[in-house]
């Protein structure tokens, strides 16, 4: 199974801007003074020796995730602006002669979570078949709402595929594409919901816009019975724990060192760190990274929990 | 995990030993609640002494902020002191370095924080 990452920033998209890559190129020209770069090959040694900051970028669309797994189905996580992009790529792909069926589950119904959906290429190709899934009753009428005017020049029901809305029940188990999904309640304005996805012996928790409360017992537990032994947690570490518990308490968002914990209790193999606060630059995404992986270090009391952060574009293999 | 308390006069210092986790982060919170009365604009500061602190969680650090927003609240002042090298760690990754003053040793608390117009005994 493989995991790729369409859209990962949290709230709002935020793109670079000619500032952002003008400073890059000027780190990187800074860092290549004495170097001898005169083959192709070097340069790219040069490159893959910078730092991800400076040599890439985490991106700036909001959340979007495909699963992978070579079956005939898509599976996608939420409808952020990143699945404009995965859109296109599977038109490009399969082209408009090829009906397909996309599975996709939606963390909860807020904007940056549907936006992506009036841009969605396979939308208007004849043939597709989209299915949204998702524990909210409001499902259809979130997406409805955003097309047509005054917000959008395209009406819901002009879609070219076949789209339809399958409420689900927290907690119950459902085979869904060749997976075991399941659902989980989680904090945040109107609700959230987290999925947990089963397949082939691997599995992928999807957990994000989701505020945690360690301090009751019974509440870590049951994330910890959620997240257990799986491959890969997605989680949303928006915040430092400092204002997570303090000036952004309430606000539905969680941090590095809450992922951390719930991941070690849960003997999770690995924590990606998603839905980035859309103030933060390259530089300070790296830096959570590395203070995460320190806090891995100095508190692990079994087998090692692996760190990651998402990107735009990122592909992980289980 | 368990509390000293020493009234030093210019300051009350809380001792805390062990761990603080999940599963105590309530009872430790019950245990400073009745100390935190005094620290007011016109009462003593408090100063935590961390030497014996060996863990502290995501849910002991958010007691950690509860316990500075209700001395702030009433004007009273609060610091930490004596960490152990790994929850200074946790305290920075945490950014809970930005919410609490942290002293390397309890004397030069005592003298950053303490209340000038006491004397200690």
């Amino acid at each position: 199974m493989q995991v790729r990452f369409w859209g990962t920033r949290g709230s709002l998209p935020s793109p670079l801007t000619a500032a952002d890559i003008r400073a890059k190129l000027a780190a990187a020209l800074m860092a290549a003074r004495g170097q001898r770069l005169d083959t192709a090959e070097a340069v790219d040694g040069f490159v893959a020796s910078l730092p991800f900051s400076i040599s890439g970028t985490f991106g700036g669309d909001s959340s979007c995730v495909e699963l992978i797994d070579g079956g005939d189905h898509h599976v996608l996580c939420d409808l952020g602006s990143g699945a404009r992009r995965y859109g296109v790529e599977m038109l490009r792909r399969h082209g408009p002669d090829q009906p397909q069926t996309y599975h996709v589950f939606m963390s909860h119904l807020h904007w940056d979570h549907i936006m992506g959906f009036p841009m969605f290429p396979p939308a208007y190709v004849p043939g597709n078949r989209i299915i949204i899934h998702g524990c909210h009753a409001e499902l259809a009428t979130a997406f409805r709402r955003q097309h047509g005017a005054p917000s959008f020049p395209v009406e819901f029901d002009q879609l070219q595929a076949q789209v339809e809305f399958v409420v689900l029940e927290p907690d119950r188990k459902t085979e869904i594409a060749g997976y075991r999904i399941t659902p989980m309640l989680q904090r945040h304005g109107g609700d959230s919901y987290g999925y947990r996805f089963e397949k082939n012996g691997k599995c992928v928790v999807y957990s994000t816009d989701s505020e945690h409360r360690t301090e009751q017992t019974e509440e870590a537990e049951k994330f910890a019975h959620f997240f257990h032994d799986a491959d890969l947690v997605i989680f949303d570490a928006m915040y430092s724990l400092a204002e997570a518990a303090s000036v952004k308490e309430d606000w539905g968002h969680s941090s590095n060192v809450i992922g951390v914990e719930l991941c070690q209790m849960a003997k999770a193999k690995r924590l990606c760190l998603f839905h980035h606060e859309p103030t933060y630059t390259d530089e300070q995404i790296e830096d959570v990274l590395r203070k995460t992986r320190r806090l891995e270090a100095i508190t692990r009391a079994e087998s090692p929990l692996e760190i990651m952060t998402a990107y735009d574009g990122l592909v992980v293999t289980l | 995990m368990e509390i000293g308390v020493e009234d030093r006069g210019q300051a009350l210092v809380l001792r805390v030993h062990g761990r603080i986790d999940h599963l105590n982060a309530a009872a430790f919170h019950n245990a400073l609640t009745p100390h935190l009365e005094h620290c007011c604009a016109d009462g003593v500061p408090i100063l935590l002494d961390l030497s014996g602190l060996e863990y502290i969680s995501s849910a002991g650090l958010r007691i950690f902020m509860i316990v500075a927003k209700q001395a702030h609240a009433r004007g009273g002042r609060i610091a930490v002191a004596e960490m152990q090298p790994l929850v200074r760690e946790i305290f920075e990754i945490s950014h809970f370095h930005l919410v609490y003053e942290i002293f390397s040793s309890t004397a030069e608390a005592l003298a950053a924080i303490g209340n000038t117009t006491t004397t200690s005994a």
